[in-house]
């Protein structure tokens, strides 16, 4: 039984005057303790808004949510607030893109981390206060109890993003939800706060959903892969599975996105043509037709269900006429798969 | 810091020097003077010369300023002639100085009270109909003149309902003065109905001198509040599981204030005119009738005092305004 089981998860937006917008459509996904689950996809693909729905952090008005949204047995989707805010930042925990604007300029770093562990643990005083201390060790943050009355602007952006880390785990949520943690973050840093989580989440048995856009990413950290396009999912598959049979031409597209470190000096990049604008509605077509170099008659006639690809096991597609798996060479999946991440560890250089 | 306060004062006595300049020749210009206004239309020449030497207005203009700014530093403004004719100028106005603090707080704690949860709360229902009656009123009430609105209050609330006084600080009580703010003297001194009386004839006042303020302080509430819960901070404290309280004291508001402050402290210079048109109306013996009645009788004495006072006041306000935007936000206190 999966601790997180997302069920046919959609949310739409009212539109003043327009049909409401399907953001996400008909999501469905489960996570288990201890596996990290990817949710890929470009901007408006509806993956952070799947996060913010599964936290309940979606503006009250303005949009309908259905579907199941079953986290250890209960419904998040239909218990009161007030029972959602007891098991938001204790049972579940998020870390957002941009730890600037994420943290409050005006309150010092320590007060953001022991508000969690007075809400949630109970904890007053100094008792809080080392607890604080040591959940900024945990996360490789150097003196400490300096940086527990500092500011967020006072602190580099790794460190910021470590402190919003810290934040998150203080109560040992079971499920954390990563939105874009790396974003933000320049490559250096990028590559040890992903250590720290894969580490942090392996030590403590949490389960994670990790958004990117960032295939990259995906290949050195999650364990599934969901690609999201136009607020569904379009490919489903674990991670050696889906870079080594990539078949939705999206997905194909994305990976070969990726600047090569083998490709020839001079190459061009190949990005996906078009943009989001050109989608066509899921309901009578394939929402990725109209920028899709392999679609078909039917591609703008029917929409695809999803089910068992051709190639490959629990491997799930979305497609009329799938790219030929040979498509990747297998070398390149290699380098995916293995890289880019350096070994964990706790006190290396901050920026 | 020590040294950025010292700064500040500094260039408050360069602002004093030169108001006290212009303030000076400004007023001599004026039509009319001291003599005229004491001897009135049927002094005779003779009289007139001998009245303006006595006062020394027959000596140069410069001679005059000189003396006056020498006499300032020895503490002396010179003698009233008008608001409390006889009474050194210095001695009047720390004599009406509580009355018109008194006011100024009591207006102050209305609009502020009223205005920063009214303001929360409106932003948080935008569209509501608490949100678009506080908008509504927020809109009258910077477009009613503080004279009219003082007029009306008067009119409805004590000449025809009889609820609170027309006029004056206090009725006849025989109270004790300590500090001279009479509220605080009745509760010190545990006079209650004198403490009582007070705070009755403070309250129409009051709201007319605190009306402005309250609506331009809940408007800028308002919009903070609706710009800051959209931060993604915000958002962070609500995927922790934080109570509203929590969430609207230290995450919200406590951003939201900046803009407020701010405004807060132009909204204090804008009280020290607002209170020469509310004492007048309601014959409050605070400094803003002293302007008034000064003005009109071309106490000469009494406005430099006055004016200059407000500058300082103005001034000094400024500068609590910018230190405790240091105190709020920890972003520029480390710049």
């Amino acid at each position: 039984m999966a601790l997180l089981s997302v069920q046919d998860l959609s949310v739409k937006f009212k539109r003043r005057g327009l049909a409401p917008f399907d953001a996400v459509d008909g999501v469905s996904f489960d996570v288990e303790a201890g596996k990290i689950v990817g949710l890929v996809g470009e901007s408006g693909s509806g993956k952070s808004v799947t996060s913010l729905a599964i936290m309940r952090l979606l503006p009250k008005r303005g949009n309908t949510i259905g579907g199941v949204v079953d986290f250890d047995g209960t419904d998040l989707l239909r218990i009161p607030m007030s029972q959602m805010r007891d098991k938001r930042g204790a049972d579940l925990a998020m870390i957002f893109q941009d730890p600037l604007s994420s943290l409050n300029p005006v309150v010092p770093i320590g007060l953001q981390i022991t508000e969690v562990l007075k809400r949630h643990r109970g904890m007053r005083g100094a008792a809080a206060e080392n607890e604080a201390r040591d959940l900024l060790d945990q996360v490789g943050i150097p003196d400490p109890t300096r940086r527990l009355h500092e500011y967020a602007h006072q602190l580099s952006g790794g460190m910021r993003q470590r402190a919003m880390i810290a934040m998150a785990l203080a109560c040992r949520p079971r499920l954390l939800i990563a939105d874009e943690p790396t974003t933000a973050l320049d490559v250096t840093i990028q590559a040890q706060i992903l250590s720290l989580l894969d580490t942090l989440v392996h030590e403590h048995g949490t389960a994670m959903i990790m958004i990117t856009h960032d295939l990259g990413v995906v290949a050195g950290l999650c364990d599934e892969v969901n690609v999201m396009y136009a607020g569904r999912t379009v490919e489903r598959a674990d991670r050696y599975e889906i870079y080594a049979h990539p078949q939705h031409p999206y997905t194909n597209g994305l990976l070969a996105s990726i600047p090569r470190l083998d490709s020839p000096p001079g190459e061009r990049l190949h990005p996906v043509p078009g943009s989001v604008s050109d989608n066509i509605p899921w309901a009578s077509a394939c929402a990725f037709a109209p920028r899709c170099s392999n679609a078909i008659g039917d591609c703008r006639q029917q929409s695809p269900e999803f089910k068992p690809a051709p190639v490959g096991r629990d491997h799930l597609l979305r497609c009329f006429n799938p790219v030929e798996p040979e498509a990747v060479g297998a070398a390149a999946v290699q380098q995916m798969a293995t890289s880019p991440i350096p070994p964990p560890s706790n006190k290396e250089q901050l920026s | 810091m020590l040294r950025y306060i010292v700064r500040r004062l500094a260039q408050l006595v360069v602002v004093l020097l030169i108001l006290s300049l212009l303030l000076f020749f400004w007023l001599r210009l004026l039509p009319g003077g001291p003599d005229s206004a004491i001897c009135g239309e049927r002094c005779t020449p003779e009289q007139r010369t001998a009245l303006r030497s006595a006062m020394g207005l027959d000596q140069p203009i410069w001679t005059q300023y000189l003396k006056y700014l020498g006499r300032i530093v020895q503490g002396d403004f010179g003698t009233s002639g008008f608001v409390e004719p006889g009474v050194p100028a210095l001695e009047v106005f720390w004599h009406r100085l509580p009355a018109t603090i008194e006011l100024t707080i009591a207006a102050l704690i209305f609009a502020l009270v009223l205005a920063i949860p009214l303001g929360y709360f409106a932003a948080r229902r935008k569209g509501s109909l608490l949100d678009s009656t506080g908008v509504v009123v927020s809109l009258l009430g910077v477009a009613v003149p503080v004279f009219f609105l003082a007029y009306l209050l008067k009119f409805v609330f004590a000449v025809k309902l009889h609820w609170l006084p027309d006029s004056g600080r206090q009725g006849d009580i025989n109270a004790t003065r300590v500090t001279g703010f009479f509220v605080l003297d009745g509760l010190i001194t545990r006079e209650w109905d004198a403490a009582w009386d007070a705070l009755k004839h403070l309250i129409l006042p009051a709201i007319a001198l605190g009306f402005i303020p309250f609506a331009v302080i809940f408007r800028i509430t308002r919009g903070s509040v609706i710009d800051v819960q959209n931060e993604d901070y915000v958002r962070t404290a609500e995927s922790k599981g934080l109570t509203t309280s929590v969430i609207r004291r230290r995450h919200i508001l406590r951003n939201a204030m900046l803009p407020v402050v701010t405004v807060t402290g132009l909204q204090v210079g804008a009280l020290l005119a607002g209170a020469v048109l509310t004492e007048t109306v309601f014959a409050y013996p605070g400094l803003g009738q002293a302007t008034q009645i000064a003005f009109q009788n071309r106490d000469y004495a009494m406005l430099q005092i006055l004016v200059l006072a407000s500058a300082v006041t103005y001034m000094l306000v400024n500068l609590v305004v910018d230190l405790s935007y240091a105190l709020i936000d920890p972003r520029i206190r480390t710049r």
